[in-house]
């Protein structure tokens, strides 16, 4: 059972998804309960993983990927493709985010969806599946197969139950993650060769690439590593997405239905930070300690936290503006990423749940006025806390966790990643502080847009009669709302056990990125933070070798140019 | 040990109240919510109480050290991995408690939040027993507690930082509690911005000193403050110190900042009393009473302090001058009496700066309160140009605002003066020459104080009655519950002066020996200063407590003087407004009508922010500002950014189309169906052999057999 | 001899010949699909005949258990059946779409 807990996981949205085949489609309460229950049933069977996964935290277990399935090409062995799957504190967060998340929006639909429900629903259990796969692959083959899977349902999601211009939408949607995905698609295949080259080993195997793609940046120069560099960085830009690739992001959000929009935000924005956090770094260190590429990654997080912030402030629908809003929040993740201190990191992955949540939340509410007027127009409404004032708690309560207000999620994700930027010494040629003080009038700008938006829906007496009818939640939307709600607090109160998961992860990852780290000699610390070194020291080793471990294999495969290496050094590296 | 080892119990109390009207509220009667959230402030009031006691004892035996009670690691992990270099270069771990800390400032800051807090708990009972929403305003009133006793009870920057959002998130709630009108929902999004942008200096400022001492907690920071380690003037602790002090002026309503707090009085009444203007607003002062060990180590700070303390208390002062609406004149008298306090932080008097909160916190409460009274009986009219002669009508409301007003205008011997005299003795006592602009500045605010106070005493309660009959005829004195806590406050605005008794006045009337209890209270934050001091040049700000000895007859010359002034302000208002009928006229108009008009619209100081930093005006067609800047960005996402996007398809598209008709034209068009139509005009005599019918075709056969036949027959 | 009384092959294959005649007739100048078919039946029994009396030929030659003749005449009534089936089976389907059963209506399949 252990052994196979996350295919599992990974598997139940999609036997769901099957099981709805035989249903006839007229029947669609009986679609809606089956999908329900498998949503809910896909996130029950993850909760076990938490205590496991936990178990795993405190006692210190030095593996990096942690309930490992499969052994690297097992799958189509001819290729070196493998079914490998692993979690560890990143992914693990992003899984229960999406079980989450998954059951959330599937349950939000009851209502909202009315023609083809039987298709819908089919689609969204396949969309989970490819979600989770993409969280939990550790071989790029597998990867890339999830990242292109989840594609399909999406565009069909939006492309059929979308909005009036829903065939634009997804079909920008689709051809621009596309574009992203084909050039990420050649990164592989040149860090597939290269592996070959330097191992003789055809394998697409994550922790085999982990050994070789640094060298890269030895091997072929800089030039040709940053251009590696921009592949996986398009793909993961366009996804994200950074500016100034986020134009697909409003459109796609105004077009969907709700749930659609809560599982974009949510969890498919995320996969591009994973993939920065999982390829990006670990892959390319040298790229971003040289040359200017880290500067102008830093320049555009910080463009997009201030316009993403500049343009909600100005949007007249509400759903663009919570789209327009998320560009801006996720601005604040790729900055926390690219800061490669500890505190960014942590902080990066933290507010990336908190925007699932948030941003998942403003969806919801977004979704919940929609479906009883038809508009998400801002002018249409005002004084709705009259008449719906359980809605308009929630929503004042997801507004301040968006906003950041502490005590919340948002504001414990925000204010690490800003105290992580600012007191990384140097980022790019520019001390730290000078990106915070950027990146800060985004957390102004944020209240702003959120309260103007508030005022403008809530506030005020009831002047359109449209709106004097409406009724308030249901218990099955309150329900919706719950679980996103006590996240919120949980986080914001007490995210101590959220820290501890991201602890070793993080750790590895800034030990493979930076050649030095401020734990390597933990001393005069003023709090007294003490331990941190002897127990990740090790784990930094096995799993991501640090680049000094490495560095010997790469100067004897360099000078060989590839092919006419010695074959007796071969095995050697192999074992490394 | 009971009280202190569970004093995270202060602010949880009211947090629970909160949470109970939150869950339940909807559904329970007015007395029960009164009960729950009364109930609970007056024991939180109770257990503060208890905990300075018992803190007065334990600190008596342990040196006087601050108590800290540290609950759990809040941000990051007990082993710690969020690690960063120090400025220093050495290694440090970022790691926030939930942690609380006491000693003798949040002592004060405690004790007269929960006692002020009660009070104002019990005043609302009666002012709002006839609105709706009545538990929602208790719901937030405890949260609000619970805010402020965690801002003042945290025992680390980021902790008080939550306390702090936490009470501009109440702030903005009860501001907008009567959001059905849009001035109310307008200031409360005006409240929760402003003080934003504040908010953002303070971020800055925190990971500063996150940065320079590696720690957010007060005892580390003080310890490394102190420890000789900073050199006085160091650009980055004054950077420091100065983003700190944006965080306070924001939260403490000072230029340029202050915009948000007079409009702050759409919300009700008991709200201006306990968040504008005894409690929230006074944050800034702590935060930077509470930051003493940073700001003595960057004087350009401790200038900058002075100059925006004093700026503000007399351009607030002077804006209160002219102002109509009761409420606001209290909320400008607000904004200016915070430039003293900050006046006197500035000058290193940090003692005095936190004793004119203490007893500004008494007397402006009852000042709001009263005036809650007073809108109480004039059916809600706020205007005093339509009230008058109500000192018979309301006298218990009367009597305590007119004390009150002694207080504030800094009459001898009640409250106000003690605390005033105070600030402007030290900033005249300062060394530099160059700070007696800022005792000029402060005793001309102190004229102004008293002119604009008297003329709300003689428009509300003397002068010719002006308000419509209808109005007259409802006139009553408000209930017990609301008078109580009136009377309490009277009490306090007139005793609390004399814990800080004045050394100098002391030795006049024969006394010898620690008078000034309060500051001898608070010695141990401050005191620690005085070698900082020392190793300072002269000519640099000092804090004056070293020249009492020498200039006592200077410090008795200016005392009278202040005096002086508040008896002439006092003297100007009653001759204008004491037989004030309908349609007086005010002085300063009668002087100067742009000068009046000026004052009258604050400067234009909103219009101005409107133009150029909101953008809600436009400046000749342009809007300019944040939102004009938001439209600027969202044509640039619509037109460019979006626009290169669907360039790119368009283009995709006339390349697709050309290959298009390349491929139907040429590739198809000659290099496939060319030879094909060949073929097929070969083809077409073949053709006309075929008819269709099956008999012919069988004649044909049958008549091909025969012939095959007879040919080989006869061949 | 009763070569008067006796009917020889060459009796059974003039009559073969006359069927086969008819048969050819009927299928070239008859509309209805139907006798088109039949004249087919005819043509198959004229062949039939033929190979029946050239198997009892074969007899008289080589004893009794020369039976080939015999044997594929009853195949080509097998095969008579299984053509008749299909004909008509396509015959039906062509009426129900075109009402007719007129061989010179069909004319659909040309060029």
């Amino acid at each position: 059972m252990q052994n196979h807990i996350l295919s599992i996981i990974l598997f139940t949205p999609l036997v769901g998804a099957i099981l709805l085949l035989f249903v006839p489609k007229e029947n669609k309460d009986a679609i809606r309960w089956i999908a329900n229950i498998f949503a809910l049933a896909g996130f029950l069977i993850s909760l076990p993983l938490v205590p496991l996964f936990w178990e795993k935290v405190k006692s210190g277990d030095p593996a990096p990927f942690k309930f490992i399935e499969g052994t690297a090409n097992n799958w189509i062995p001819s290729i070196g493709a493998g079914y490998v799957l692993g979690i560890d504190g990143i992914s693990f967060l992003l899984i229960m985010l999406t079980t989450l998340l998954g059951w959330v929006s599937i349950l939000s639909s009851w209502t909202a969806i009315e023609n083809r429900v039987k298709e819908y629903y089919v689609w969204f259990l396949i969309l989970q599946t490819g979600m989770l796969g993409v969280f939990m692959a550790l071989d790029f083959f597998l990867f890339f197969v999830f990242w292109e899977a989840m594609l399909v349902p999406m565009y069909l999601l939006i492309g059929i139950w979308g909005g009036p211009r829903k065939l634009y939408a997804a079909i920008k949607f689709f051809l621009y993650t596309l574009a992203g995905s084909v050039l990420m698609l050649l990164g592989i295949l040149f860090l597939y060769f290269h592996h070959h080259s330097v191992t003789q080993v055809y394998t697409f195997s994550l922790e085999a690439f982990y050994k070789t793609a640094p060298q890269i940046y030895t091997d072929y120069g800089p030039y040709a590593a940053t251009l590696l560099f921009l592949s996986f960085f398009f793909a993961f830009a366009i996804k994200v997405p950074m500016f100034p690739f986020h134009t697909w992001l409003p459109d796609a959000h105004v077009e969907a239905p709700t749930a659609g929009s809560v599982i974009l935000a949510g969890v498919l924005l995320k996969m591009g930070t994973y993939g920065f956090i999982r390829f990006s770094l670990p892959f390319f260190p040298d790229v971003l300690h040289n040359g200017s590429t880290r500067f102008w990654v830093m320049v555009l997080s910080v463009i997009a936290i201030i316009y993403g912030a500049l343009v909600s402030l100005m949007q007249k629908d509400m759903k663009k503006l919570v789209a327009y809003s998320s560009v801006s929040h996720l601005g604040f993740c790729t900055l926390g990423i690219f800061a490669l201190s500890p505190m960014g990191l942590s902080g990066s992955v933290l507010q990336q749940i908190n925007h699932g949540i948030s941003t998942g939340a403003l969806f919801l509410i977004v979704g919940i006025l929609y479906e009883r007027r038809h508009t998400r127009e801002i002018s249409e409404y005002g004084g709705i806390s009259n008449v719906m004032p359980i809605y308009a708690t929630i929503t004042m309560i997801m507004f301040l966790s968006s906003m950041g207000l502490p005590l919340l999620n948002g504001f414990v994700g925000e204010f690490t990643i800003l105290g992580g930027t600012f007191l990384q010494k140097d980022i790019a040629g520019h001390p730290g502080w000078f990106w915070t003080a950027w990146a800060v009038p985004g957390v102004v700008l944020a209240a702003a847009y959120l309260l103007w938006l508030y005022q403008r829906v809530f506030f005020g007496t009831v002047t359109n009669p449209k709106n004097e009818k409406l009724h308030d939640l249901t218990p099955r939307e309150v329900a919706t709302f719950v679980p996103l709600l006590i996240m919120a607090f949980w986080i914001g109160l007490y995210p101590k056990p959220f820290f501890e998961i991201l602890k070793q992860p993080v750790n590895n990852l800034v030990a493979t990125v930076n050649r030095e780290t401020p734990k390597a000699e933990t001393t005069a610390s003023v709090t007294g933070g003490t331990t941190a070194p002897s127990e990740c020291a090790g784990c930094g080793l096995s799993a991501m070798p640090s680049p000094t471990a490495v560095k010997p294999a790469t100067a004897s495969a360099t000078h060989p140019a590839t092919h006419t290496a010695p074959t007796a050094t071969t095995p050697a590296k192999g074992k490394n | 040990m009971l009280f202190l080892d569970h004093i995270y119990l202060i602010p949880l109390l009211p947090a629970f109240g909160a949470a109970f009207m939150f869950f339940f509220g909807r559904k329970l009667t007015k007395q029960t919510v009164s009960a729950v959230c009364v109930g609970v402030v007056v024991l939180a009031f109770l257990f503060a109480c208890g905990a300075v006691l018992q803190y007065n004892v334990w600190a008596g035996a342990n040196n006087h050290q601050p108590f800290q009670k540290i609950v759990y690691t809040w941000l990051g992990t007990d082993t710690g991995h969020l690690n960063f270099f120090k400025q220093d270069g050495s290694a440090a771990n970022f790691q926030i408690d939930a942690g609380f800390l006491l000693d003798p400032l949040s002592a004060i800051w405690l004790l007269f939040v929960t006692g002020v807090g009660m009070l104002i708990h019990i005043y609302s009972i009666g002012y709002m027993a006839h609105e709706g929403g009545y538990y929602r305003f208790f719901g937030y009133l405890n949260l609000f507690m619970f805010s402020m006793l965690t801002l003042i009870l945290a025992n680390n920057y980021a902790l008080m930082f939550v306390g702090w959002e936490g009470v501009g998130l109440c702030s903005y709630l009860l501001i907008g509690f009567y959001f059905h009108r849009k001035s109310a929902s307008d200031a409360a999004n005006k409240a929760f911005i402003v003080n934003r942008i504040g908010d953002a200096g303070f971020i800055l400022g925190m990971f500063f000193i996150a940065w320079l001492m590696g720690s957010l907690r007060y005892v580390d920071v003080n310890a490394a403050a102190r420890s000789g380690h900073f050199q006085i003037g160091d650009p980055l602790i004054t950077a420091a110190t100065l983003l700190l002090f944006v965080g306070a002026c924001g939260k403490s309503a000072q230029l340029p900042l202050y915009v948000w707090l007079p409009d702050a009085m759409e919300g009700p009444t008991p709200v201006s009393a306990l968040i504008h203007a005894a409690t929230m607003v006074t944050a800034g002062v702590y935060m930077v009473a509470r930051s003493n060990a940073l700001f003595v180590l960057a004087p350009t700070s401790m200038k900058t302090v002075a100059i925006v303390g004093a700026l503000t208390a007399i351009f607030a002062a002077s804006i209160g001058l002219v102002q109509n609406d009761i409420k606001r004149v209290l909320a400008y008298s607000t904004v200016s009496q915070l430039g003293y306090m900050f006046l006197a932080l500035g000058v290193g008097a940090f003692a005095a700066g936190v004793f004119h909160v203490f007893t500004h916190a008494f007397f402006k409460a009852l000042l709001f309160l009263g005036a809650g009274s007073v809108i109480h009986a004039m059916s809600g009219e706020q205007d005093m140009r339509n009230m008058g002669d109500l000192r018979n009508r309301i006298p218990t409301t009367y009597w305590t605002m007119f004390i009150a007003t002694l207080a504030i205008a800094g009459i001898p011997p009640f409250a106000g003066f003690f605390s005033k005299d105070e600030i402007l003795w030290q900033s005249w006592a300062t060394e530099s020459v160059a700070y007696h602009l800022l005792w000029y500045i402060g005793y001309a605010t102190a004229f102004m104080t008293a002119f604009y106070m008297f003329r709300l005493i003689y428009l509300t309660f003397w002068s010719k009655p002006r308000m419509s009959h209808d109005v007259e005829h409802h006139i009553h004195e408000s209930p017990a519950s609301m008078t109580m806590p009136l009377v309490v406050l009277a009490v306090m605005s007139l005793f609390a002066g004399f814990l800080g008794f004045p050394q100098s006045l002391a030795r006049l009337v024969g006394i010898h020996g620690e008078t000034n209890r309060f500051e001898a209270y608070l010695a141990p934050v401050f005191a620690k200063e005085a070698p900082v001091f020392a190793k300072e040049e002269p000519g640099q700000l000092a804090a004056g407590t070293k020249e009492e000895e020498k200039s006592s007859g200077t410090e008795y010359l200016l005392m009278f003087l202040s005096v002086g002034a508040a008896a002439f302000g006092w003297y100007m208002a009653g001759r204008s407004y004491r037989e004030a009928d309908k349609g007086y006229v005010e002085p300063i108009n009668a002087l100067s009508p742009p000068v009046y008009n000026t004052l009258l619209n604050k400067y234009y100081v909103d219009e101005g922010y409107d133009y150029v930093f909101t953008g809600r005006r436009k400046l000749g067609g342009v809007r300019l500002g944040a939102m004009g800047l938001g439209e600027a960005s969202s044509w640039f996402d619509a037109n460019v950014v979006d626009g290169a996007v669907n360039a790119s398809g368009w283009l995709t598209r006339v390349v697709a189309s050309l290959s298009s008709w390349w491929d139907k034209w040429i590739i198809d068009g000659v290099g496939v169906n060319g030879p094909a139509i060949l073929a097929r005009m070969l083809s077409y005599p073949a053709r006309l052999l075929e008819w269709g019918l099956v008999q012919w075709y069988a004649l044909v056969m049958t008549a091909g057999l025969v012939g095959f036949v007879f040919y080989y027959v006869y061949h | 001899m009763h070569a008067m009384t006796d009917i020889s092959t060459l009796h059974y294959l003039v009559l073969g010949a006359a069927l086969f005649l008819l048969g050819v007739i009927g299928v070239l100048t008859r509309r209805n699909v139907v006798i088109v078919l039949m004249s087919i039946e005819l043509i198959l029994n004229a062949v039939n005949l033929n190979l029946v009396a050239f198997s009892r030929y074969w007899q008289s030659i080589h004893g009794p258990s020369a039976l080939h003749g015999q044997v594929f005449a009853i195949f080509v009534i097998t095969d008579a059946a299984a053509e008749a089936a299909v004909g008509l089976g396509i015959l039906i389907a062509f009426f129900r779409n075109k009402e007719t059963v007129n061989v010179d209506e069909v004319n659909l399949l040309k060029w």
